[in-house]
């Protein structure tokens, strides 16, 4: 338990250490969570790149790489996923950007508990560190996919990889749970106990509530997770087997226990059940996919109000959407197992439960193009991303409800369907919301703007690029294109996808290529950019309230008093467009 | 319910806090008393133990889903049936396992009256920390104060607990019960296990709450760890008794 501690009633920290690394400031945490999603953003990337290249030229051979054989192949699939799920979508939207603004925007002068946020950063990179070391011990990295299905990733015998490396993967997912539940505790806590006076839950910025309601989420999930990881590493490392059937087949041949069941000798596991890992990792791995969206979903909110000039329509409806679709994510998982022989009853139940979903992301999606029906839409790189956040959520989740029919899935479940359901909605969309909050937040945070001309060329780019790489997919899975094979050139009936492969790969290619604009536009404006004001873009929250970077203590002494909800926009007869929160109270408010 | 934080750097405990109407936990002798003497610039500490609880509130919940997830995989897996390979059928393989029950029966009392001493300390705390300013003021005596060592006794029932479950774990072992070797036994280490890592942060944190009182910081800070760590305890008897009342009720 940490000890709280007085809140900066102490000075800012002097010292390169206690400033920019061991740091307690909430703003310094987040960016050192940006940062780590950034570097990790670009490992995952590469990876991809790898994998898209096996896929279409098997034989190539990458320089300082080498060949890449098909346990290679999934070796990047599983290590791929695991980064881009774990510590770009779960790290940057949350621990980033949350850390940095939600404070803030509420009006406190930090987080509730500084010194575990402070842990909370530290223990998620330890993780990260622990998840690369998999790839540099004996086996390398392990192939069992981001869903660490059992028992390919209970029994280390069973493949290259699944020896240490598959261990240090649980053990880096086991310190990532840890770090994002003290998280979770400090966002909660700070939400319920640090607002400033007049900060009403519901005059909060729906950025806020979606980092509430994401914080909630973790807390209910990742101990599962973690229930989930530690029973692995002990089937793993103690002989148990709560995952672990008899009567595996392992490399041809049928392995029963030692003792009473005779048979293979160095074999002892038997009697558990592979759908138990299942259920315990998609209770959580459904809420995950929510957890890293939810927040896209809040920085879209907030940008689609404040570059249309208008409230965000239906501020209420949104607060209850985000609820619900939080409470909601819960029940659900088991349309991840439709294809785990669950009786018709119990996948009809979880079917009727997912489709349920659609109705509140449906409500945030109409109340979102109220939003800008009508709005003297201003078309800057943020507002270009939250629109096309908006896109890729809709294109993205329109094949949801396909997935959700056990019939339809029995057909399109493992093919290229749910890779492109997933990669558009989660992948690309809460990537989106990433890069939206980038160019939106960026002045705040490092004082300068980013250069406009590259930041839409970005957008274009990667917009068209995501489209182009994940629609065709799923014409490849409905063609019946199987996911996480690694040798297409082989088989047959494939052969008259191969062209489309190519094309996707060439896109991948492309659009990577343009995420290096991003790069450069991202170093080159912290340091050439010109200088940011106090609130370039005419925002109401109380983040555009203070100087830019905010001092140490957010609000440089004084102390934030709301009068107005967070998206006054056009309000008849006010002098501005915009009214601040801190303004002299004006019209209803919310 | 707005809640106002005082935000100057460097600001000393502060008179007067603005905000937070009505929400504020028992404040000594009303209003205005900025000069404490309890030193640290601790501003009111009220707030800080709200904050603290809610922290620890949040923080108990992943715990609780821990332990969900646990029971969840017990019962299915109770009712599994595993493949024979000689047979070709499927039998039940699950052996109730043979616990020493009046060691676990000891263990859970001591466990309780650990609880019961765990608030008597959060009271004692409590009340020297409601007193402290009275105290202060010359001429006034609060006669002579008796001081339990409330928490060096319950860190030793605590510590004490753990050798039990520990000579447990033995018992069950010579017994024929390892980790592995039947289904029920890998869930009641598993279980008990998972119950006494967490109880064994409970007893570092009592550790902490005397180290704070050794080195003389602020007794705020001090009954703030204290009633954190209290309410923790209490969670984890509850949970011993659930987790104990599972392994013998559900066997
Ligand atoms: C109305 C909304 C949605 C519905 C009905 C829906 C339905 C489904 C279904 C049924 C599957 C399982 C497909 C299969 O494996 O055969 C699936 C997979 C998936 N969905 Fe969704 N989904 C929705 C929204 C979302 C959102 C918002 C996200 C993330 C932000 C998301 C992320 C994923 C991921 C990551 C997977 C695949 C995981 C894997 O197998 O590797 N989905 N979805
Ligand atoms: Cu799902």
């Amino acid at each position: 338990m940490s000890t709280p501690e007085i809140i900066h009633a102490h000075a800012a920290p002097q010292g390169f250490i206690r400033k920019y690394v061991f740091s307690l400031d909430h703003k310094v945490i987040g960016i050192q969570y940006y940062f780590l999603a950034l570097v990790a953003v670009f490992v995952g990337m590469f990876l991809s790149l790898l994998m898209r290249i096996h896929l279409v030229w098997p034989t190539a051979s990458i320089p300082l790489f080498g060949d890449i054989k098909p346990e290679t192949y999934l070796t990047l699939l599983t290590m791929h996923g695991t980064i881009m799920v774990f510590f770009v979508l779960t790290t940057a939207p949350q621990g980033g950007f949350g850390n940095y603004f939600l404070p803030i925007q509420i009006g406190a002068p930090d987080m509730a508990f500084p010194v575990l946020n402070m842990l909370s950063f530290w223990t998620t990179a330890v993780a990260f560190v622990v998840m690369l070391a998999a790839f540099f011990v004996e086996g390398g990295a392990p192939l069992h996919g981001w869903t660490g299905y059992a028992p390919l990733s209970a029994i280390p015998s069973s493949g290259p990889g699944e020896q240490l490396g598959a261990d240090l993967w649980i053990l880096s997912i086991a310190i990532f749970c840890l770090g994002s539940l003290m998280g979770a505790l400090n966002f909660i806590t700070t939400v319920l106990d640090m607002r400033a006076k007049g900060m009403t839950m519901m005059r909060m910025p729906l950025t806020c509530w979606s980092w509430f309601i994401t914080a909630i989420l973790a807390l209910l999930a990742f101990g599962v997770l973690l229930a989930g990881g530690i029973l692995l590493l002990m089937d793993r490392n103690l002989g148990t087997s709560f995952f672990v059937p008899a009567g595996l087949s392992l490399t041809g041949k049928m392995i029963f226990p030692a003792g009473g069941f005779g048979g293979d000798a160095h074999f002892s596991h038997a009697g558990g059940s592979p759908l138990l890992w299942q259920h315990l990792f998609w209770f959580f791995g459904h809420p995950e996919v929510y957890i890293a969206i939810l927040p896209g979903m809040g920085v879209a909110s907030q940008l689609l109000s404040t570059f249309s000039r208008k409230p965000i329509y239906g501020y209420k409806a949104m607060v209850y959407a985000m609820l619900s679709i939080g409470f909601l994510g819960f029940m659900v998982w088991g349309h991840h197992m439709f294809m785990s022989g669950m009786s018709p009853y119990t996948a009809f139940a979880f079917s009727i439960m997912t489709m349920a979903i659609g109705v509140p992301s449906a409500i945030k999606t109409f109340n979102w193009l109220g939003t800008i029906y009508k709005g003297r839409i201003r078309f800057q790189s943020p507002m270009l991303f939250a629109i096309g956040f908006v896109s890729l959520f809709v294109s993205g989740g329109l094949s949801g409800p396909f997935l959700a029919q056990p019939v339809l899935d029995i057909q399109l479940h493992d093919t290229y369907f749910v890779p492109a359901h997933f990669h558009l909605i989660m992948g690309v969309a809460a990537i989106f919301g990433i890069f939206a909050g980038t160019y939106y937040w960026f002045p705040k945070m490092f004082g300068r703007m980013m250069n406009e001309t590259l930041a839409q060329w970005h957008f274009w780019f990667s917009l068209i690029g995501a489209y182009a790489i994940f629609m065709p997919m799923h014409y490849l899975g409905m063609a019946g294109h199987p996911r996480r094979y690694s040798q297409l050139t082989e088989l047959q009936y494939l052969a008259p996808l191969l062209p489309l492969q190519k094309f996707i790969t060439y896109a991948a290619v492309a659009t990577i290529a343009g995420q290096f604009l991003f790069l450069f536009n991202f170093f080159w404006s912290m340091f050439k950019g010109p200088k940011a004001s106090d609130n370039p873009w005419e925002s109401t929250t109380l983040e555009w309230t203070t100087s830019t970077p905010p001092p140490h203590d957010n609000f440089g002494g004084k102390v934030p008093v709301v009068n107005n909800g967070p998206y006054e926009y056009s309000v008849p007869g006010a002098a501005r467009d915009f009214v601040m929160q801190t303004d002299p109270p004006v019209g209803s408010g919310h | 319910m707005a809640t106002f934080t005082p935000t100057v750097p460097g600001q000393k405990a502060t008179a007067g806090q603005g905000g937070g109407g009505g929400s504020a936990p028992p404040r000594r002798g009303g209003g205005g008393d900025s000069n404490r003497g309890s030193g640290g610039g601790s501003s009111n500490y009220g707030e800080r133990l709200r904050r603290a609880r809610l922290g620890l509130a949040c923080g108990l919940t992943p715990i609780l889903m821990l332990f969900v997830s646990f029971t969840s995989a017990y019962v299915v897996r109770k009712g599994l049936p595993t493949l024979d390979a000689t047979t070709n059928q499927y039998v039940h393989d699950w052996l109730p396992v043979n616990l020493p029950w009046t060691l676990l029966i000891v263990n859970s009392l001591v466990l309780i009256l650990s609880s019961l001493t765990m608030e008597l300390a959060r009271r004692d705390i409590t009340r020297q920390a409601a007193l402290a300013p009275a105290a202060r003021i010359p001429g006034v005596s609060l006669g002579r104060e008796r001081h339990f060592p409330w928490l060096s006794i319950t860190t030793v029932l605590g510590v004490a607990f753990l050798v039990g479950q520990w000579m447990a774990w033995r018992a069950l072992a010579d017994r024929g019960f390892y980790v592995a070797n039947t289904p029920s036994s890998s869930f009641v280490y598993l279980l008990t296990g998972m119950h006494a890592i967490h109880l064994a942060g409970g007893v570092i944190a009592l550790l902490a709450a005397g180290a704070i009182a050794l080195l003389h910081r602020p007794l705020d800070n001090r009954r703030i760890v204290v009633d954190v760590t209290a309410w923790y305890w209490h969670f984890m008897a509850l949970l011993w008794i659930y987790v104990f009342a599972l392994l013998a009720l559900v066997r």
